[in-house]
């Protein structure tokens, strides 16, 4: 009696464990993966659809912030050029901004305190799980965007770094519709202090309703372009290029 | 004497539960893998290394995650693509199942069934392996009932709002979900905890199955044919 039903209970459970095993073996199959990240895609369609563009990510009382905000990524860039920019207390530093701008900027951090300020106490989401709640404030970007003058077929915001990962700036970058969300900002300071090297001195993109690896830190440049294409490996970002993450990480 | 056989299931639950069977799988599989990417839970807004943890989760072995190996990017991927079949045909199946009855007239819980004396008989059924009332053999029994009640409109709708509530952008478009589950690591738990139900009923439900007849109920829920017990 015993032996169908151990056969039968082998048969379901070999079933699920080949079930487990072909994901690994049709994900491979350029088809199949073309279809299942195309889900980035859908995401990004429905909650747009669904929401208004400029609908705001929760903002939070300083009594609701984390006691300790965890670095993540690079804690520190550690080359000698932003060792000397550090040890120089960020005065030497400039952000580029340039592309498809009618005005191309080198900005200070004192050009960038003179732009009107934005402070939010928001949710940072890794995309590891956790989450850590923190302040930041900084220049909205989209006026920086308006200062340097957007030129027709702008699409993209791309952000590099002072940070290398295998050899190569890291970078990051957003559509229109995140750079000017009236949440997305510059920031330079974090819990009402001048950022600190591990979370991105001197300055760092939030971009609120995105995933943290978006938050690009250590901004050194950044620029409006019409594609992605011809850009690291095309994807739009360090971990988009190597590691299959979303483009879109509103998810 | 020949065997009487029934239409048991119609041909939009049997198509239905096929898809949500691979959902399912292929979710918790992913699921796992996403989980081993940061295995600590939390309540409240926040929570991360320096917080406190209520859960310090296993790390989940290869055989059990979505890929083999871990690779957080493709676990989300599956993860994010299948959730999106799993939800709508999720909604498909209840509203053609209000519409076609099947939900009024198969699950619907008579206050007769949840008396104490109806509840242990059924009980006593169970562990006397009779899993079919001989006067409506095609009928569920109370525990069934009960428990797919609880899967379908309890367990599957808390999953697809837990894991809604982990989306930053979803965060701005609906914020009110995150007040109604205690923030977003609240949510991240609760997510865990509707998995790990839903895979307990998975289990149950398979061993029932094999205790029933492993033949004549997967014959029943891939053509809708089945054979009433003698």
């Amino acid at each position: 009696m015993t032996a169908p039903f151990i056969r039968r209970r082998t048969l379901i459970a070999g079933g699920a464990g080949l079930a487990l095993a072909g994901c690994d073996r049709v994900i491979r199959q350029p088809a199949v993966r073309e279809i299942v990240f195309r889900g980035e895609d859908m995401h990004r369609g429905l909650q747009r659809a669904l929401s208004n563009r400029d609908a705001l990510a929760p903002e939070f009382r300083p009594d609701q912030m984390s006691p300790r905000f965890r670095t993540n990524g690079t804690r520190d860039p550690g080359t000698a050029d932003y060792a000397a920019l550090r040890a120089g207390r960020f005065a030497d530093w400039r952000l580029t901004v340039d592309g498809l701008v009618a005005r191309p900027l080198s900005l200070s951090l004192a050009d960038i305190g003179a732009f009107p300020q934005r402070a939010q106490i928001t949710r940072h989401d890794c995309v590891e799980g956790w989450s850590a709640i923190g302040k930041w404030q900084g220049p909205q970007l989209g006026a920086v965007l308006r200062a340097a003058g957007l030129r027709d077929g702008a699409r993209y915001i791309v952000f590099r770094c002072a940070d290398l990962y295998g050899g190569a700036p890291y970078y990051e970058s957003i559509d229109l519709i995140d750079a000017f969300h009236p949440q997305t900002i510059l920031a330079w300071a974090m819990n009402d202090r001048f950022l600190d090297v591990g979370h991105g001195a001197p300055l760092r993109l939030r971009v609120e309703r995105q995933l943290g690896y978006k938050h690009a830190k250590y901004l050194m440049r950044v620029t409006a372009t019409a594609s992605l294409d011809g850009i690291g490996k095309g994807h739009g970002g360090y971990w988009e290029d190597n590691v299959d993450y979303d483009w879109w990480a509103g998810i | 004497m020949a065997a009487t056989v029934i239409r048991r299931h119609r041909l939009v639950t049997r198509i239905w539960h096929a898809v949500n069977a691979v959902c399912i799988i292929v979710l918790i599989g992913s699921g796992l893998g996403i989980s081993n990417a940061h295995p600590r839970l939390y309540w409240g807004a926040y929570g991360a290394n320096f917080d406190h943890a209520w859960a310090q989760l296993p790390r989940f072995p290869a055989w059990l995650t979505i890929p083999a190996n871990y690779n957080l990017a493709i676990s989300r991927r599956w993860h994010l693509f299948m959730a999106l079949i799993f939800a709508f045909s999720l909604l498909a199946y209840m509203i053609v199942s209000l519409v076609n009855r099947h939900i009024q007239r198969d699950l619907r819980i008579r206050r007769a069934e949840l008396s104490r004396a109806h509840l242990a008989a059924d009980v006593r059924a169970h562990l006397a392996l009779r899993f079919h009332d001989p006067e409506a053999p095609g009928a569920y029994n109370i525990l069934q009932k009960l428990s797919y009640v609880a899967v379908i409109f309890i367990l599957l709708p808390l999953v697809i709002a837990t894991g809604l509530a982990l989306s930053p952008g979803m965060n701005a478009i609906w914020p009110w979900l995150l007040d109604v589950l205690g923030g977003r690591q609240s949510a991240r738990s609760l997510h865990f905890i509707a998995m790990a139900a839903i895979a307990g009923f998975l289990v149950v439900h398979l061993v029932l199955v094999i205790l029933a007849g492993v033949g004549n109920e997967l014959r029943s829920i891939v053509t809708g044919r089945w054979r009433v017990p003698e």
